[in-house]
């Protein structure tokens, strides 16, 4: 039996505030345990809980950007659970009122567009964190991450693979750390995932029980871990089981998602209206002053770019994956380089060593104007493409904020090509005295006998002549 | 509507109250006088009123984002049953 996959994510994503959502302790990760935490926090009696205005603020800019719809009241509810790391013994989240309904987010797979539809975004608190080293057989437990205010972002089940799911959760990255409002540090749990997963037979219209899988903090995870839940489903079903509803964990070593302890209770949350908290009420004001500060978002920049610099729709998506990729990109481009060979530039040497070196385009030791004036020196036939390879390897480990710094190594290592025909014409004679074979393989009408020779020639020039001056020669001599 | 035994139960361990055999009826009780004050407000005509979700007609209060609080954790912990190395101690969570 054929076998289709519906997918839906719920995304946490810690917003970027400098205080908790319902307290004025700081939010910065890394704290020694329990230093940042208020009464709120810990949930003493009688404190209560005061909306932190930048939390709400974030989730304006998200409904904005996603084109969803920004309600004008909304309501916090209590999600009750025990638990230790939740000091109150209920989660101040959001339920029947979210502060955001609806909106799109537009994915790529395999040069195929496809739109998913978010149900909803809602505010609402962290927990705390356990600590599970043994403490005299106890759990120890921090409570400076309760209180650290999230935006769960909430998904239609549209997803039908685990490509489109990773493509998803990477748009929706791209987007929440191109507005701001969240840091995207996935170590620190920045942004989780939970990826609802059920199947059902090609063709059939209901979807089948599904399986939530808690808490993936990378891309990858979230692709292994859907390969193994599917793969888990199919084959309890195939066998004659049933797929239970359940919360699993995956395990990154083994590969497997298991089910956690089934708690029968585990989703009866009693959710009422929290009597400490009125409703939140934007005004119109407020939503069009945020809208006139957003940011101008990666789909839009994408068009732009490919209208505006004429580059295929590819290099538009991959130049526009962060919001400092494109601004190092537009300021290459504006230094003076062609904006295809920038392009071509970016998305591969430069990004190829960043990768190497694990690092961010921020953090390149080359600054766009630099590369710029190397770019320059290709265009203007000073050196040939190899060349400029290595002299951005030499840029990149000396470092090269300054647009001269090409000019110098090419000057001091001598790289200029050699335009002198006179000095070439002697490598091509030597060239074709060397290879008899190549001239008559030519002649008899193998129009690419010659470019063999021109790497040829290239050698003997030490790189610097310039490859299309060479052919030209040999051409020109054998023709 | 009126609450079973068991739904009795199922209530109180969801809130985490020991209720023991002895007092689950009285409980029982006590509840359904409570849905019958419901019913009774249930009976009021309420067409073409919005919902609140709070008791009072307001709207929430926000403050700006400034992180002001001090460290007070050796205060925190005094009252706490058991501490260490700056951590809580609880009957250990099984997940």
């Amino acid at each position: 039996m054929k076998w289709e996959v519906v997918i839906g994510l719920e995304v946490h994503t810690q917003l970027t505030t400098q205080s908790k959502i319902f307290s004025p302790a700081s939010t910065a990760f890394g704290a020694a345990p329990n230093t940042q935490t208020a009464v709120v926090d810990i949930a003493l009696p009688g404190a209560l809980p005061v909306m932190n205005k930048a939390a709400v603020e974030k989730a304006i800019q998200f409904g904005l950007a996603i084109g969803g719809k920004v309600n004008r009241r909304s309501v916090f509810a209590r999600k009750n659970y025990f638990y230790p790391d939740l000091p109150k013994g209920y989660q101040i989240s959001q339920f029947e009122l979210p502060v955001v309904e609806g909106g799109a987010i537009t994915i790529n797979v395999d040069g195929v567009e496809k739109t998913i539809n978010l149900t909803r975004a809602h505010l609402e608190e962290d927990a705390g964190k356990s600590v599970h080293e043994d403490f005299h057989g106890q759990s120890g437990i921090d409570l400076n991450r309760a209180g650290t205010p999230l935006l769960e972002i909430v998904s239609e089940p549209e997803m039908r693979s685990a490509a489109e799911a990773v493509a998803y959760a990477k748009a929706l990255y791209s987007l929440v750390t191109w507005i701001g409002i969240c840091d995207g540090n996935m170590q620190e749990g920045s942004f989780r995932c939970d990826v609802n997963v059920s199947v059902r037979p090609f063709g059939q219209a209901e979807f089948g029980t599904r399986r939530e899988i808690k808490n993936l903090n990378s891309f990858k995870f979230i692709e292994q871990a859907v390969h193994a839940e599917v793969r888990y489903q199919i084959e309890l079903i195939e066998d004659g089981g049933k797929v239970q509803q359940a919360t699993v964990l995956f395990n990154p070593d083994t590969g497997e998602t298991r089910a956690m302890r089934s708690k029968e209770d585990a989703h009866d949350y009693r959710y009422f209206p929290d009597p400490d908290l009125p409703p939140l009420v934007i005004g119109e004001d407020w939503i069009e002053r945020v809208r006139g500060e957003l940011p101008e978002l990666p789909a839009a920049m994408q068009q732009r770019f490919q209208s505006q610099y004429g580059i295929p729709a590819y290099d538009a998506s991959t130049l526009t994956a962060s919001k400092a990729l494109a601004a190092f990109y537009e300021a290459t481009v504006a230094a003076g380089a062609d904006a295809k060979l920038a392009s071509n530039w970016i998305m591969g040497d430069v990004s190829a060593t960043l990768n190497r070196e694990e690092k961010d385009i921020t953090a390149s030791p080359v600054s766009a104007e630099a590369l710029a004036a190397l770019i320059k020196r290709v265009m203007d036939n000073t050196i040939n493409n190899k060349t400029a390879k290595d002299v951005l390897k030499k840029m990149w480990e000396s470092g090269a904020t300054d647009p001269s710094v090409a000019d110098t190594i090419i000057e001091r290592d001598g790289l200029k090509q050699e335009t002198d025909t006179g000095a070439i014409e002697a490598i091509v004679d030597a060239v074709l005295a060397a290879n008899p074979k190549a001239i008559e393989e030519y002649r008899s009408g193998k129009e690419k006998a010659l470019n063999a020779l021109v790497g040829q020639v290239m050698k003997g020039s030490g790189g610097k002549a310039n490859p299309a001056m060479a052919l030209e020669l040999l051409k020109k001599k054998v023709g | 509507m009126s609450l079973s035994l068991d739904d009795v139960r199922r209530i109180a361990k969801l809130a985490r109250i020991a209720v023991s055999d002895d007092e689950v009826a009285a409980t029982q009780q006590q509840l359904n006088r409570i849905f019958g004050l419901i019913e009774e407000m249930r009976a009021v005509d309420t067409t073409g009123i919005e919902p609140m979700s709070h008791a009072q007609d307001v709207a929430l209060r926000l403050r700006d984002d400034v992180a002001t609080a001090a460290n007070r954790r050796e205060a925190f912990q005094a009252v706490a049953p058991e501490v260490d190395g700056g951590l809580y101690l609880v009957p250990k969570v099984i997940e």
